[in-house]
Parts: structure tokens; sequence; C-alpha cells
């Protein structure tokens, strides 16, 4: 007998579920309609105030978020941005055809501007994000070949761009959000939800930032929406 | 991993009198408790997704079969491979032979308990490949050589003094005239010298806190970004993970994920919660080219059904040791197997067996605290009782212990000649006291003295006490509208 077989036949022994009782379609019916829980009410805003809350609750966790009015003005703000911090002029930008479109050279003729999957030595990236959750101030990236996931790991800085369009207010509308983008239950490799920068709390239970992961974690939000 | 849970008696003497793991402790005993009441305040929903959870779990336990059916034939579909496996050998030899396909020598692991209960450092190490540990916890007891001693936190019983002292003789490469004092010095240069391990490693291991069946993918939920790093750049990610960590659906995840970092840490959210389903795929410029779930048994399909059932919804959040008065006075260690706390002291007798892990659901004052904080309201208090109730029919109760409540059985089954000795106690006590009003030794009780005064009755009896609150002045009145 396989190992596969020995396991679930141990684990039917143990349920001692009667034949016949409707345990497969109880389970289909749960997985094809994936009904939601209990949502928290701080996550059923209008979508405004869902704007708000998701930049204070980024902000509660040390996320730095800087409003745009338009999407032309991210090479602008990278730039300033890493000026405020004392960091190199350099930037690895996700494949992603609107950030790559950007007028870089124009509007950030310092900044050092190269593309794809990040390198062991590339200080900072800056990608774009699937979408944002009100209720955490966490960030939905989806893993792709515009969209790698080195990006959100290995820079010591991570600089993401968010369209106010894009905050939802919970996981679930998140998630309704990735089904109706014509994903239904097929996930890309990885989902990251991000929620502010690496932490530890390993030592003495200080927290400690840039563990691994980033360091820095800042949002240029993107007003899109009236 | 070897066990040590029989001699807990022992552990936990030499852990009460060990000075440094005290202090450590000292930082455990109000941090998480503050944190999690903090979190808990902060959504009014709390409860309510609690028991929202726990039905989750316990739908998916009731169907368990099924679902792991649909979990594996996800994973399949997006290209990755499900290893079940009944034992811990099983798991360890599987694990081991996907390193030798790819002729690995070094592989970085994220964190995993299952990992610690399988022994899978030492069995990799044994026979050629070198596991490297991520997590800075991990990292650091892994230098010391030591299991970890909390299930989120597996450093805590150590100090700062004692971190910076592993690492300067472990970075023996580095200048030693370098500055440790800032803990900041610290987490750096372990993000220094973990940097190139992850570049330079040809597998990645992980747990998961959870897979799920509509997906197939497996979840980790952590702070540092290590299991990430761990899983994008290696050739092959190994997920380790038991199978009672499966859920139906994302929206079922997500209620669970809203109460696991606010019981654990106290975080309304961990900074990292990372789904991954299957290999590269096509177009992909990172991650790794395999993706196998090795799925481990060792002992939970036979707690299905049994009294013990409810523990398979742990979700592994630290809450019942962060306050447990017991885990606060001894740590981790004394426990002597992978999971301590309350929820080791039910699952350890469960998974190596009560012979070996009898003391641990003794190791309980009942206060009740651990399954008022679970995030699964699982009854671990009733659970430990199960266990003693084990123990004392299978006659592994000690000797002194038996004979001890079979006198307390005679005198129970005599109350006046019960109430008499106790009111004879209380008095005796209370002149021994003396002025001081505590005792520095007492005969039989040696296990308390040791390491503090006990306190002397105040001169009566319980009992006596009752008798006069219900009978004297400033009673609760008896009679309705006295």
């Amino acid at each position: 007998m396989s190992a596969r077989d020995q396991i679930l036949g141990a684990v039917r022994r143990s349920l001692k579920r009667a034949a016949g009782d409707g345990a497969e379609e109880t389970v289909s019916a749960r997985l094809a309609e994936h009904p939601r829980g209990p949502v928290p009410a701080r996550a059923q805003l209008p979508h405004k105030e869902q704007v708000a809350l998701f930049q204070e609750q980024a902000e509660a966790v040390q996320t730095t978020v800087d409003r745009l009015a338009d999407l032309s003005e991210v090479p602008k703000a990278v730039s300033a941005y890493l000026s405020s911090q004392n960091l190199p002029q350099s930037l690895r930008v996700a494949p992603d055809g609107r950030l790559g479109a950007l007028p870089w050279q124009a509007e950030a003729p310092l900044l050092e501007v190269s593309t794809g999957p990040a390198r062991s030595d590339d200080a900072t990236s800056l990608t774009p994000v699937f979408a944002a959750v009100a209720e955490t101030g966490t960030l939905m990236l989806r893993s792709g070949p515009e969209s790698p996931v080195t990006l959100n790991f290995l820079p010591e800085t991570h600089i993401a761009v968010v369209f106010a369009s894009q905050i939802v207010g919970s996981y679930e509308d998140a998630w309704q959000r990735f089904r109706e983008a014509g994903n239904d239950s097929r996930l890309p490799r990885t989902v990251n939800f991000i929620t502010g920068p690496s932490r530890t709390g390993d030592i003495e239970q200080t927290i400690l930032f840039g563990a691994h992961g980033p360091k820095r974690l800042h949002l240029l939000l993107i007003d899109d929406v009236p | 991993m070897d066990s040590t849970a029989h001699a807990f008696k022992d552990n936990a003497h030499k852990a009460l009198g060990d000075d440094q793991l005290q202090e450590a402790l000292g930082n455990l005993r109000h941090g998480f408790t503050q944190r999690r009441a903090q979190a808990r305040d902060q959504l009014p929903e709390f409860d309510a997704l609690r028991d929202a959870a726990r039905d989750i779990k316990n739908h998916t336990l009731a169907h368990l079969d099924l679902y792991l059916e649909r979990y594996e034939s996800k994973v399949s579909e997006q290209g990755g491979k499900v290893h079940w496996c009944a034992t811990a050998e099983d798991a360890r030899r599987t694990i081991l032979d996907i390193c030798r396909s790819v002729d690995a020598k070094l592989v970085t692991k994220g964190k995993s308990m299952v990992a610690e209960e399988i022994g899978l450092n030492d069995y990799l190490e044994a026979n050629g490949v070198t596991p490297a540990e991520t997590d800075l916890g991990e990292y650091i007891i892994q230098l010391r050589n030591e299991p970890p001693s909390h299930i989120i936190a597996p450093a805590v019983h150590l100090t700062k003094a004692q971190v910076e002292a592993d690492f300067r003789k472990n970075h023996s490469e580095l200048p030693p005239e370098r500055s440790l004092v800032e803990p900041e010095a610290l987490v750096q240069e372990a993000r220094t010298m973990l940097r190139q391990k992850y570049l330079d490693a040809d597998v990645g291991i992980t747990g998961a806190n959870f897979l799920i069946a509509e997906t197939g993918s497996s979840i980790i939920v952590t702070n540092e970004g290590n299991g990430d790093l761990t899983q994008c750049l290696p050739k092959v990610h190994i997920v380790i993970a038991s199978l009672e960590k499966v859920v139906p659906t994302l929206e079922d995840v997500s209620i669970i994920l809203r109460v696991l970092a606010r019981s654990g840490t106290g975080q309304e959210f961990t900074a990292y919660t990372t789904f991954s389903t299957g290999p590269k795929r096509e177009g992909d410029l990172d991650g790794p080219d395999e993706y196998h779930v090795v799925l481990l048994d060792n002992g939970r399909s036979a707690m299905l059904g049994s009294e013990y059932q409810d523990v398979l919804r742990c979700i592994r959040c630290g809450a019942c040791m962060n306050h447990c008065p017991v885990y606060h006075a001894v740590g981790g260690h004394a426990y002597g197997w992978v999971y301590p706390g309350p929820i080791g002291a039910v699952l350890t007798p469960s998974l190596i067996g009560v012979e070996e892990a009898g003391h641990l659901p003794n190791a309980s004052t009942f206060c009740g605290r651990c399954e008022a904080v679970c995030p699964m309201r699982i009854p671990l208090p009733k659970m430990m009782r199960h266990w003693r109730e084990k123990e004392f029919e299978r006659n592994l109760t000690p000797t002194a212990a038996r004979s001890g409540l079979k006198l307390w059985a005679f005198f129970a089954k005599r109350p006046a000649l019960y109430a008499m000795l106790n009111r004879f106690n209380a008095r005796l006590l209370r002149a021994l006291g003396g002025r001081k009003g505590s005792l520095r030794s007492l005969p039989l009780a040696s296990g308390w003295t040791d390491h503090r005064d006990f306190p002397a009755p105040q001169g009566k009896s319980f009992q006596e006490l009752w008798a006069k609150r219900q009978n004297g002045s400033g009673a609760t009145p008896r009679t309705p509208g006295a």
C-alpha cells in the first residue's frame, strides 16, 4: 500500500464518517462557493475612508507614504525620497509596462535606472502592486514576468506604486478582485501580502527593522480616484 | 528530536535556578500578553472571528481526507508534487532524496516546528547536507546547538549578552574590536552573514502555517522575510507540513490569519504572509524550478476522532505559552521536546507517548489562561486532565503520588475528620510561620520551598472561613428581600 493510501485510510478510519453522507458534496460546494466569514466593520467603509485607513494602518507599521496626484510624478518622487534618506540614486524597476514607460530620463536625470529581477547588490527596488488592503495597511503583490518576487525581498529599500483605486477594505475584497481579474482560484507562483518593512523581535523582544528583507518600505500613493 | 520530557522535574528545577534564563523570561512575562490584549481591544470582532476560526478548522478536520485529496490534486495541477509521509523517518528520507537529486550541499531553512519534530537538521548534516537556519532566532540557537524554547520566538530564553557572546565566538572572521552593544548591530551582522547563504543554497526548506485545498498553496507567516528569500532564490523549494494544516479556501484562511498574529505577537498582521503555489511559471524571472510538499502524519491521523482531536485545530501562535505561569517560570526547554507550554503538555504525550511525557500534563496550575486566550478555543486544561486520567489508569503515576492520593481520599470520605485535620493544620502552620507569616522549609514541600518561602495560613481553615461567611455578619443575604 502506498503511503498516501495508508495515511488517507488512517484518517478515514479515525473519522468514522458513514458512506453516502453527502461529505463529498459538502466539500465541493464549499470550495466552489468559498463563502465569507465575519469581516471586521473597519474593512467596510466608503472608499475615501478606506484610502485614509489604509494610509493610517500602513504608517502604524512603519511604512512611509507619499501621496502623488499623477503617475508621471513617480520619477521625481523616487529621486527625492532617495536623497532624503541619503541613499544612492540607483533603482531596479520591475519589468512592468506602466513603470517602464515613465519619463525617468527627463524627470530624474541623476537616477540610474535598470530593469529586471533583483540582483544581490541592488539597493532599491520599485514595484507595482496588485491591490492594497485597508484593514491592516497591507500590500498584495502577484508574482509574474512583470513583478519578480526577488524585488520585494532582496533590496534594503522597497518602493511600491499603489493607486488609490487598488485599495480595498478587506483581505476577502482583495481575493475577490483577484478572482474577478480572471485568475479564479489559480494562483501565480507567489502572492505576497506585505505589511511594513522586515522586522524581528528575536533578541529580547525588541523590535528591530531589516532583519533579512527590506529595512524601508515606501509607498507612492497615486490619487487616481476623483 | 530526542526527548527529555521524562526529566521534566529535574529540567524545571534547573531552570528555576538559572539566573540568565530567569532574566530572559522576565522579558516574556509582560511583552506578549500586553500586546495581545491591545490587539484584541482594537478589533471588536475578535471573539466572533475566534468562533469562526474554530468552526472552519472543525469542519476541515471532519472532512480531512477529502480536503487533502483536493489539495494534492491542485498542487499537481500547478506543477508541484506532494510526498505523503507516515512517519518522521519517512519525511527525513524523502527530504534527503530530493536534496540528493539535485546534488545539494547547502540548504537554507525558514523556521519550521515540524522540521524540529522530525529532527531534520541533524539528519541532513549526518548525510553530508549542510542546513543553514535563516530565521534570526533559529540562527542563534543553531550556533548554540540548542532546540527552540518557544514556537514563535525560538531564542526567547537568551539575553542580548548571550547572543553577543555567541556571535563573537562564531563569527571569528570579523574584527574582534567591533561594537555589538546595540541590538541593531547584532541584526545587521546576522543579515550580512546569511546573505551569501541564500544566494549559494541549492535547496530552500520552509514550513507552512496553512495549506489551501482550493488553490494548492502553502502559506508562511513571518516578519523577517527570511522564509521568502529561502524559497525564491534556490532551484528547489521544499515545504514541510503536517496534514492538519489544510484549510478549505482563501476566504477561510483570511479569517484565521486575523486571529493568528494578534494572538501570538500581538501584531495586527505580520510583515509577510506569503502564498506559494507550485514552481516558477513560464515567463517568471525568478523562483524555484521545483516545488515539493512533504506532508507528514506522524501520529496525527490517530488523534482524529479521539478526545484529543481539538488540539489539531492549533495554529501554533504561541499564546498559550505566552500566558502560562508554568512556562513563565521554567521556560520552554524544561518541557523536553519540540512543543513547550500548554500546547506541548497536550500534544507531546499524543505524539511521543504518555510514558515519556506524562509529567507535562501535570505541569499545570489549571488556571485556564491558555484556553481563555487560545484563538482556536482549544480546551487545553480539559485535555491535560484526560492525560492525567490516562496516566493514572495505566499505573504510570509514581507510588508516592498514588499513596498521597489514597491518603487524601481516606480523609475526603470522612468530612468531620477532614475538617478537624484542616483546622489543626492551619493553626500549626500559622504557629510555625511566626511573625513573618511564612515558612522557609516544610516537610514534603521542598519543591516549593527550595525556590521561595511558603506563605503560612492565617490560622483558620477554608471551611471555617466559609462557614463564617455564610452565617456571620457581612455574608451575602440568603433570604430574598432581606
